[in-house]
């Protein structure tokens, strides 16, 4: 009725399923750990730092005075959270950007979806479009925008031609979707113009 | 032992009426109704609280009848195989008995319930009636006054007066999330929910100031989002009426006029409005008359001149999250704005 089994045999059968069971915490616990380095993409601050009201170099066009391009390396810090591209979103049809350039498509603005950019399409350069204004209605809204949205607005208008990571670009809108979620847009060459606003 | 159980049953007795009468005031109190929605709601709560009670009550004293019935003798030992006809019949009698009374307690719940939830419906609102859109925001609530003369329509934020003894309709919209309108001493819960209007009317018959509150989780501050419905006597509420349809008084004395300034040419006018002035974004509150309100902040604070400043200097360390920014403004700017804001009455 019962059956002899040896003693190794019998700490063979102990051992088997332990190693099994220590693999799969081991997996477990490395997947734990995976999730908490996703812990940034909704880092957000809500005491912000005092407004301040910065002023960066602008691109007109290739030909610069002096020898090289002055380049400021400056990162967005709003480039970084999916919070901050939201927020910006949030603040870009609060704010009426988007009655001039509407869903990035344009009207009576420029267009912000498509690949080229008048004015520069580095973060500090749309800083400053949207702190100093530009030439044939872009009012300035320095002082008028804390530096903090103005951040967030610049990485939500980055993510409108798929400048920002996956990760960071918003997804679908709660309401219809005129077009793509921004996550969706693929990655565009920024291209350097000329040609004035239609 | 009898004297020690009904010393605690005194006790009891005592507690449970001192609780219900700390219950019984209050401006945020289901059972303290002021007006017929909330006296319907009260009566089917008290309906079945005294039920209820009774039925606890009738359990606990037959459990305890079980337990101290008599003491358990050597023949009870025996396994009964063969009941009795008697006592089989008896007991029946009891299960079946005592189940049609719970059905038929619970059919009054039923014929109770559904008969307080007819009567919350207004057969014609419309008629004398007055109309207010609701709206809820993250985490305010915006109140715009309808009216059939385009003059007399009018929007402010989370305080609302009513007429004492008219029936009010309200149209509820969510603008981001879902909320819930509950002024607890006047009516029911509704939610105000994105992409749909929901109606609900509510009345009151006393004159007084009711505390409502969001009543379904909205994010950060939901705790911090309620409002105030002020009832008054109908030519109060007109005289309030009319103040509010009037534009923006114009700055006068020279602090005004400054703070007016500041508040054209900082953060503050990306967001708020005040009609009669070139501010006119509806993103935040309508502060048009903001310094006849009694509360800021969706009645977080009392609005005095040091609040008002505070609020403006650092919202976030009142409502941690909340969408108005922390605004770096000198001393003296914000001495003027707070006197330009409270001089809006």
């Amino acid at each position: 009725m019962f059956k002899t089994i040896s003693r190794a045999a019998a700490q063979r059968r102990y051992e088997k399923p332990a190693g099994a069971a220590s693999l799969r915490r081991c997996v477990s616990i490395f997947l734990c750990l995976l999730c908490l380095s996703a812990c940034k993409r909704e880092q957000r601050q809500f005491s912000t730092p005092p407004a301040t009201f910065k002023s960066y170099d602008v691109t007109m066009s290739d030909i610069r005075p002096g020898v090289g391009g002055l380049q400021m390396p400056v990162q967005n810090p709003a480039d970084q959270h999916a919070f901050d591209a939201n927020e910006g979103k949030r603040l870009y049809s609060q704010y009426n950007c988007s009655g001039c350039h509407f869903n990035g498509g344009g009207g009576i603005g420029p267009p912000l979806m498509d690949a080229k950019w008048i004015y520069g399409d580095r973060p500090e350069n749309i800083y400053s479009t949207i702190v100093e204004g530009r030439p044939n209605g872009m009012p300035s809204f320095r002082q008028k925008i804390p530096d903090n949205q103005v951040q967030q607005l610049v990485a939500y208008v980055r993510a409108m031609s798929g400048q920002l990571r996956k990760d960071v670009a918003p997804t679908r809108n709660d309401t219809m979707n005129a077009r793509r979620s921004e996550q969706r847009t693929e990655r565009k060459t920024p291209l350097q113009t000329t040609e004035p606003p239609q | 032992m009898m004297g020690r159980i009904s010393t605690t049953a005194r006790l009891i007795a005592t507690l449970v009426l001192a609780l219900c009468f700390a219950a019984c005031g209050g401006i945020q109190n289901a059972i303290n109704p002021a007006g017929p929605n909330a006296e319907n709601i009260s009566r089917l709560w008290w309906l079945m609280f005294y039920v209820c009670s009774i039925v606890f009550a009738l359990v606990m004293i037959a459990l305890l009848l079980a337990l101290r019935k008599r003491t358990v003798e050597a023949a009870d030992r025996v396994p009964v195989l063969e009941p009795p006809e008697e006592s089989e019949r008896r007991r029946r009698n009891v299960v079946i008995s005592l189940t049609t009374i719970t059905v038929i307690v619970l059919f009054v719940f039923l014929i109770a319930s559904y008969s307080s939830g007819r009567s919350l419906r207004l057969n014609d609102p419309t008629k004398n009636g007055l109309s207010i859109d609701l709206t809820g925001h993250q985490w305010w609530w915006e109140v715009r006054y309808n009216d059939v003369d385009a003059s007399n329509i009018f929007t402010t934020a989370n305080e609302i007066h009513i007429p004492v003894g008219v029936p009010v309709m309200f149209s509820l919209r969510g603008a981001d999330v879902i909320h819930s309108f509950w002024v607890p001493n006047l009516a029911g819960k509704k939610d105000l929910i994105p992409g749909k209007i929901n109606t609900i009317w509510l009345q009151a018959d006393k004159p007084g100031v009711y505390r409502g509150q969001c009543a379904e989780y909205c994010g950060l501050q939901h705790a911090k989002m309620a409002l105030w419905v002020v009832a008054e006597p109908q030519e109060q509420f007109n005289a309030w009426r009319q103040n509010q349809t009037q534009q923006a008084v114009s700055a006068t004395s020279d602090a005004q006029k400054r703070g007016q300034q500041v508040f054209f040419s900082t953060t503050c006018v990306m967001c708020h409005a005040i009609n009669g002035t070139p501010a006119g974004s509806n993103v935040g509150p309508n502060l048009t008359h903001v310094g006849s309100r009694h509360m800021i902040g969706a009645a977080t604070l009392v609005n005095t001149r040091e609040h008002l400043a505070q609020w403006i200097k650092d919202p976030q360390t009142f409502k941690p999250g909340n969408r108005m920014p922390q605004n770096n403004m000198s001393d003296a700017d914000l001495q003027a704005l707070v006197e330009y804001l409270q001089s809006l009455q």
